[in-house]
């Protein structure tokens, strides 16, 4: 068990593609830290540079209180799951999953013993024998995890480990993963583009953006109050809907004073946010035409364009709209439902 | 492609089985001229049907081989064309293999380079550099020797080249997790990368197994003793008779004999053979 800390830690790649710029970050000894970005924002770089894939350009990588930034990946005790899984094409599983263990001079019934363990937390025992070539991709990902688990590692990394997989066995992989974690207690560092599987998976999620940190922090954290414009556009689904300033104009109170802080000009507002009955709380009282509505069974969406402006936003309810497509209506949003940023900045301003 | 066409069927068919006629009928007409009388094969007409001299022909060349001819017997020679074909398919793929690892998996100075210049080297067959070559051989001391007929054919563009091309495609994760694993470079090598390149590697023994097999000009040059001579330079030794007809017979019972070892390699390593060509398993 360790900790792992990041202290500016650089990665540039030759023709100056600055790929990480810069990433301080702790993880606690037992946590579970989501890295999420956009594909290309230097996610797996970072966890190959902890993993000793790549070298460090800049700064220190430290596991517990070592300093490893120039060992060898065999070296620093930790254990890696792959998107492609990279089994072994000519191993049985068994092998697949020993092989590290025999190269690391353990005995053979330690080897065994350990193997069957890991098979046995699995769900794989009844494979150990079959090459890789035929087992599904869940049984293959299965065995990924297991190469990594019978190590018994310091730390587990993990870089886009289900999206090879379907969405029904990603979501069920995604929970096992999960518990596994709990049960081992063992660092791991869990490389995503999914935020639905970030925030479900991570104790804490650090979102990524251009090589560069934009906000770290528990999953509610930050799906409540977003840092920047980039972490309120990227995480939740439907995105939360960014609407210049200008463009809102409260019915009921036609000289708007919402005491934002001073250069706010953009205000974020939460699909889920917006209500099609008034809240009790202080709250905005919106004109917009109904575009389209869309029914994807508990939850449905509607997409309106705000009168005047023609500011289009999505409202995510779990009931029918009284109107019919094409025609107004009034939506309602509560005041502490709104996220006030500075667009020239993209910074939050409260 | 699964077509129904009966008329494209007909005529695909009739050019194949027309390829096979062209490339069969000359190999038959050698086993047949091997089973007759020594002068059944310039007497004008052909024979199409095998004689009675069979077991003769095969039995004296294997035996004694040919005293006019000055070859010795063709087992012999068989047995000399099979080491120099092994060393040298072996030899080939052991080099180039090597050559592939390092250009593929390590960052060196000058890596570029030095595969440039192996891949030039497929401009510079013996056939190009044979006497410098010869020069060299001579020098040290490896006429007439197993050394002599096999190393300068073992340096191998074609077969780094081809094993190059699979390196590249073999993914990255393999290495990266056997170093995870705490395999070094040849522990890597060893345990993964020639497990993955089997059928490559079979592949490429057929084709060079062939290679050395047919070799012709080389072993004609540098060996001068008997005890050296390949069975496809003897064929050519049968034949150089001064006064009189060859022995069409027995020059045609070496032919058959020659043509078996590559046929039987080609034989057994088939489905592998195919499969390293077709497949890219990984
Ligand atoms: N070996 C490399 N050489 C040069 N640039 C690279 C290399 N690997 C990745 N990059 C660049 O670094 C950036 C981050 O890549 P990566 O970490 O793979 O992104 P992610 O995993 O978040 O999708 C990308 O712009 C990518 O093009
Ligand atoms: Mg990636």
């Amino acid at each position: 068990m360790a900790s792992i800390t990041l202290e500016g830690l650089k990665k540039t790649y030759s023709g100056d593609v600055h790929a990480v710029q810069g990433i301080d970050l702790t993880i606690q000894d037992g946590e579970l830290v989501v890295l999420v970005g956009p594909s290309g924002c230097g996610k797996s770089t970072l966890l190959r540079m902890v993993a000793g894939l790549e070298t460090i350009t800049q700064g220190t990588l430290k596991i517990g209180h070592q300093v490893v930034n120039t060992l060898e990946p065999a070296e620093r005790d930790i254990a890696m799951v792959f998107q492609n899984y990279a089994l072994y094409p000519h191993m049985t599983v068994y092998n697949n999953l020993a092989y590290g263990l025999k190269n690391r001079g353990f005995k053979k019934e330690e080897i065994k013993k350990r193997v069957h363990n890991a098979a046995k937390i699995l769900e794989i025992d009844d494979f150990l024998e079959r090459k890789p070539r035929r087992l599904s991709g869940g049984q293959r990902q299965r065995v990924a995890m297991g190469r990594a688990l019978v190590r018994d590692p310091k730390v587990f990394l993990f870089d886009e480990p289900l999206s090879n997989l379907d969405a029904k066995l990603r979501v069920q992989m995604r929970v096992e993963i999960k518990k596994l974690q709990r049960r081992l207690k063992t660092t791991s560092l869990y490389v995503t583009h999914d935020q639905l599987e970030a925030m479900t998976l991570g104790d804490r999620l650090v979102v990524l953006n251009a090589g560069k940190i934009e906000q770290v922090g528990t999953p509610m954290e930050i799906y409540s109050r977003p840092a920047t414009m980039f972490v309120a556009g990227f995480i939740g689904s439907p995105a939360m809907n960014m609407v210049p300033l200008k463009y809102i104009q409260d019915i009921d109170n036609k000289n708007l004073s919402l005491n934002l802080p001073a250069p706010t000009d953009t205000l974020g507002i939460r699909p889920d946010a917006i209500c099609l009955s008034p809240p009790e709380s202080p709250h905005l009282t919106i004109e917009a035409t109904l575009e389209l509505f869309e029914a994807a069974g508990s939850e449905s969406h509607l997409y309106i364009r705000l009168a005047n402006s023609e500011q289009p936003a999505v409202i995510r309810t779990n009931g029918q709209p009284p109107q019919h497509e094409g025609e107004m209506l009034r939506v309602y949003v509560a005041h502490e439902a709104l996220h006030p940023f500075d667009s020239r900045t993209g910074k939050r301003t409260d | 492609m699964v077509e129904n066409r009966p008329f494209l069927d007909f005529m695909t068919h009739l050019v194949l089985i027309t390829g096979v006629i062209v490339v069969a009928f000359p190999v038959y007409v050698a086993f047949i001229a091997s089973t007759h009388e020594p002068d059944a094969f310039v007497r004008g007409v052909m024979p199409l049907l095998p004689g009675d001299n069979l077991i003769e022909s095969y039995s004296t060349m294997l035996k004694s081989g040919l005293d006019i001819g000055g070859t010795p017997p063709v087992w012999l020679m068989l047995g000399n064309s099979l080491v120099m074909a092994l060393i040298v398919a072996f030899g080939k793929i052991f080099i180039s293999i090597l050559s592939a690892f390092a250009i593929v998996y390590f960052r060196f100075p000058f890596r570029i380079l030095a595969f440039w210049i192996i891949f030039i080297t497929l401009m510079l067959p013996v056939e190009v550099r044979i006497i410098p070559t010869y020069e060299v051989v001579a020098n040290l001391g490896m006429l007439n020797s197993y050394a002599g007929l096999t190393l300068p054919l073992i340096a191998s563009a074609t077969a780094t080249f081809l094993f190059r091309q699979f390196f590249m495609t073999v993914p990255d994760e393999l290495m990266e997790a056997s170093r995870m694993d705490g395999a070094g470079p040849m522990k890597f090598f060893r345990d993964i990368l020639i497990p993955v390149s089997v059928t490559n590697i079979s592949a490429l023994f057929v084709i060079m197994f062939i290679y050395g097999w047919v070799q012709y000009l080389w072993p004609l040059l540098v060996t001068t003793e008997e005890g050296f001579y390949t069975i496809v330079m003897g064929i050519k030794r049968l034949m150089a008779t001064a006064d009189r007809e060859p022995a069409w017979n027995l020059i045609m019972a070496t032919v058959t004999l020659a043509m078996l070892p590559p046929v039987l390699v080609v034989l057994f390593m088939q489905r592998l053979f195919v499969k390293g060509l077709t497949e890219t398993e990984k």
